[in-house]
């Protein structure tokens, strides 16, 4: 018998949790997994039935998802060789590159309104909720609690004043426009969580900064905000995952010039028939941004979400 | 090095009075104490000197300059928190330099300061380590060193050694007190500890409800209190109070408890109605044949003397004695009081009476 402990949990209970976890994770992982082979399998494998778990790795679905393409006569095929590897891939269908898709300009997009708007929101979020934790502000509770009730319907509901408003204002369908509303409907939230963070950072530092003879606004940007860097990473992933994922507004008041990845992305279902690699190919190149983002600020992010929580 | 003189400062927050006109000056050089139970004030008055908090009226003159309405980094006036609030994304050389750099000191000039600061308070080898797995004596010193690292005209401190363990503060206290000695510099220093305020500081300020109530040496504040706030708060056990009616002529050198006439410090102003006759514990002695008398309700024992606690007709007081002195639970006892050592007090007003004791010292409060 081993010593018996009331807090800490035994081998065995631990070795039951973990493997309870991993198979939950993996679980979990399947269908992202499925994503990314499927973005490597020929299309014929793709909708192969039973499903195909072992097959040949092809770019196929890279290059469709990348490139416009035509089909053209043996004749043409034989008089003009492939120019590169991609080439070569669509000429087992006959077919011939004829330039780019508009993906690569979709995923820019949402890169530059994604980030854009978080970056925003962080900005406005962390200047207002500074303001609010340490100043005395006239009606600031009623002023915070207007600030959420922006949050309590469904940003879709005004779909159509707002619709009709980007119209008249110009706004439809720039990056500006999607910009700023996607900061609109962030910066409750962002306003919100980055004051409980401050909230928490003792006025102390701030003083002792005063008192070394900085000003206030040096004080905040050189003792506070590093402070509050937990705070600002995982509000800016909540951030940036609405963003990055919203839908509905980008596909009422985009089309042409400011049209995000989502919007996009089925549209590839169309061209062409159902190019299920192609598809996969788009959603996992869609996936990687949040990913790579999300696991930069990783040692950020789990704290930042127990450290609000527990409030003294 | 500075003098700092405190007028007619006071402070409200919304409606609440923190400090009520206060005046007091502090010397170059003094180790000063702003004692005063919580709530009282006194790091209000704190966070005034140094820029944190700003009188709404009343000024406050640093060196002879007025400074009251200035932000802090126009004070060159150094502050020790009581939580430290050392700069926790900085490893302990960058907490030293950062007031040095803020002033746009060269580097080379930065290191060796840090360097010399870090020699002073025997930290140097732990510069490069993160603050926050630091000992509670070491971040103590690494507040101290942040503070006199730009050699400020002043320092305020707010309950530097609140944070630290009982045995360990003693220590500090010490070596504070050694810091102080040998940089001379102004400090001014908050507690609601009266040992700490009477074991490190050249002069107190007690404060109490946002009122000054006395202003002087520690000597003078433990014999002759102002007021019976301060007769109270200060010394343990505190000052016996026994209350008696009557009526006291200017001049007069006794007065009568209870048919008992005790003799008192010659007073300066007559007075009636309510009076009380303060006396500490230790100047209270037993005697067989005295008039004034009490049965023993307690003892305690504490080494080299006891405290007796007396049931006298004017209510319970505590004796110190000689701890080799027989004393018994139950008995009755003569007692003497030391009649140069008391002093009168006004019930109503709780302020000291004048007399040949406190001559000179009530004039400060």
């Amino acid at each position: 018998m081993s010593a018996y402990s009331i807090t800490e949990p035994s081998g065995r209970s631990k070795w039951f949790a973990g493997t309870l976890v991993i198979l939950y994770a993996l679980i979990t992982m399947i269908p992202l997994a499925w994503i990314m082979l499927t973005g490597f399998k020929s299309p014929a494998d793709a909708i192969s039935y039973p499903p195909k778990v072992l097959f040949e790795p092809t770019l196929e679905g890279y290059v469709n998802l990348f490139t416009t393409r035509t089909r053209q006569t043996q004749e043409f095929l034989e008089a003009n060789p492939p120019q590169n590897w991609a080439d070569e891939i669509v000429r087992d269908y006959d077919m011939v590159i004829v330039g780019p898709s508009k993906f690569g300009e979709r995923f820019l997009n949402s890169v530059i309104i994604g980030f854009g708007s978080t970056f925003l929101s962080i900005f406005l979020g962390t200047l207002a909720a500074y303001a609010f934790s340490r100043f005395k502000i006239p009606l600031a509770d009623d002023l915070l609690f207007f600030i959420l009730s922006t949050r309590m319907m469904p940003p879709i509901a005004v779909a159509i004043p707002i619709f009709l408003m980007y119209r008249n204002l110009g706004l439809s369908d720039t990056h500006l426009g999607m910009i700023l509303l996607y900061t609109a409907v962030n910066i409750s939230l962002a306003v919100w969580l980055l004051k409980g963070f401050i909230d928490e950072i003792p006025r102390e530092y701030e003083e002792a900064a005063l008192i070394d003879g900085y000003t206030r606004f040096q004080a905040f940007y050189k003792v506070v905000l590093p402070q509050a860097a937990t705070g600002i990473a995982s509000t800016a992933i909540f951030c940036l995952i609405f963003a990055w994922n919203e839908y509905a507004f980008a596909v009422l008041l985009t089309s042409a010039t400011a049209q995000t990845a989502p919007p996009f992305i089925p549209t590839i279902i169309g061209v062409g028939g159902l190019d299920w690699p192609a598809v996969a190919a788009g959603a996992t190149i869609f996936l990687l941004p949040v990913m790579i983002f999300t696991i930069l600020l990783r040692k950020h992010l789990l704290r930042g979400i127990t450290f609000g929580a527990v409030r003294k | 090095m500075a003098e700092i003189v405190i007028k007619n400062v006071r402070k409200e927050f919304g409606d609440f009075v923190a400090v009520r006109e206060s005046s007091f000056t502090i010397e170059d050089g003094e180790f000063f104490m702003l004692l005063g139970p919580s709530g009282c004030g006194k790091t209000t008055t704190l966070r005034m000197i140094a820029g944190l908090e700003l009188p709404t009226s009343g000024e406050i003159y640093l060196d002879g300059e007025e400074i009251g309405q200035r932000p802090p980094s126009e004070r060159d006036i150094a502050f020790v928190f009581q939580m430290f609030a050392l700069y926790p994304h900085l490893n302990v050389y960058k907490n030293l330099s950062y007031p040095l750099v803020s002033q746009g000191m060269p580097r080379a000039q930065v290191r060796a300061k840090v360097d010399e600061v870090a020699g002073i308070l025997g930290i140097r080898d732990i510069l490069k380590k993160p603050v926050g797995g630091l000992s509670g004596g070491d971040r103590q010193r690494v507040a101290l060193g942040r503070a006199i690292v730009r050699e400020p005209k002043a320092f305020m401190m707010d309950e530097p050694l609140g944070a630290l363990d009982a045995e360990f503060r003693e220590h500090m206290a010490e070596e504070l007190r050694a810091l102080h000695d040998r940089m001379g510099a102004t400090t001014v220093y908050v507690t609601h500890d009266q040992l700490e305020a009477m074991q490190m500081g050249d002069k107190i300020v007690v404060m109490n409800n946002a009122v000054v109530e006395q202003f002087g040496t520690p000597q003078e504040i433990y014999d002759k209190p102002a007021t019976m706030f301060v007769a109270d708060f200060i010394g343990s056990p505190s000052m016996n109070f026994l209350d008696f009616s009557g009526k006291v002529a200017a001049g007069a050198n006794s007065v009568d408890l209870n048919g008992v006439t005790l003799g008192v410090p010659a007073l300066r102003d007559g007075a009636s109605g309510d009076l009380v006759f303060g006396v500490r514990p230790e100047h209270i002695a037993l005697n067989d044949g005295g008039a004034y008398r009490g049965k023993i309700l307690a003892t305690e024992y504490l080494g080299t003397t006891q405290i007796l606690t007396v049931d006298t007709a004017n209510g319970e007081i505590k004796a110190r004695i000689a701890s080799d002195q027989v004393a018994k639970v139950g008995e009755t006892v003569g007692l003497d009081f030391n009649a140069d050592t008391v002093t009168l007090f006004d019930r109503a007003s709780g302020q000291a009476l004048p007399s040949a004791l406190n001559e000179g010292v009530l004039a400060h409060g």
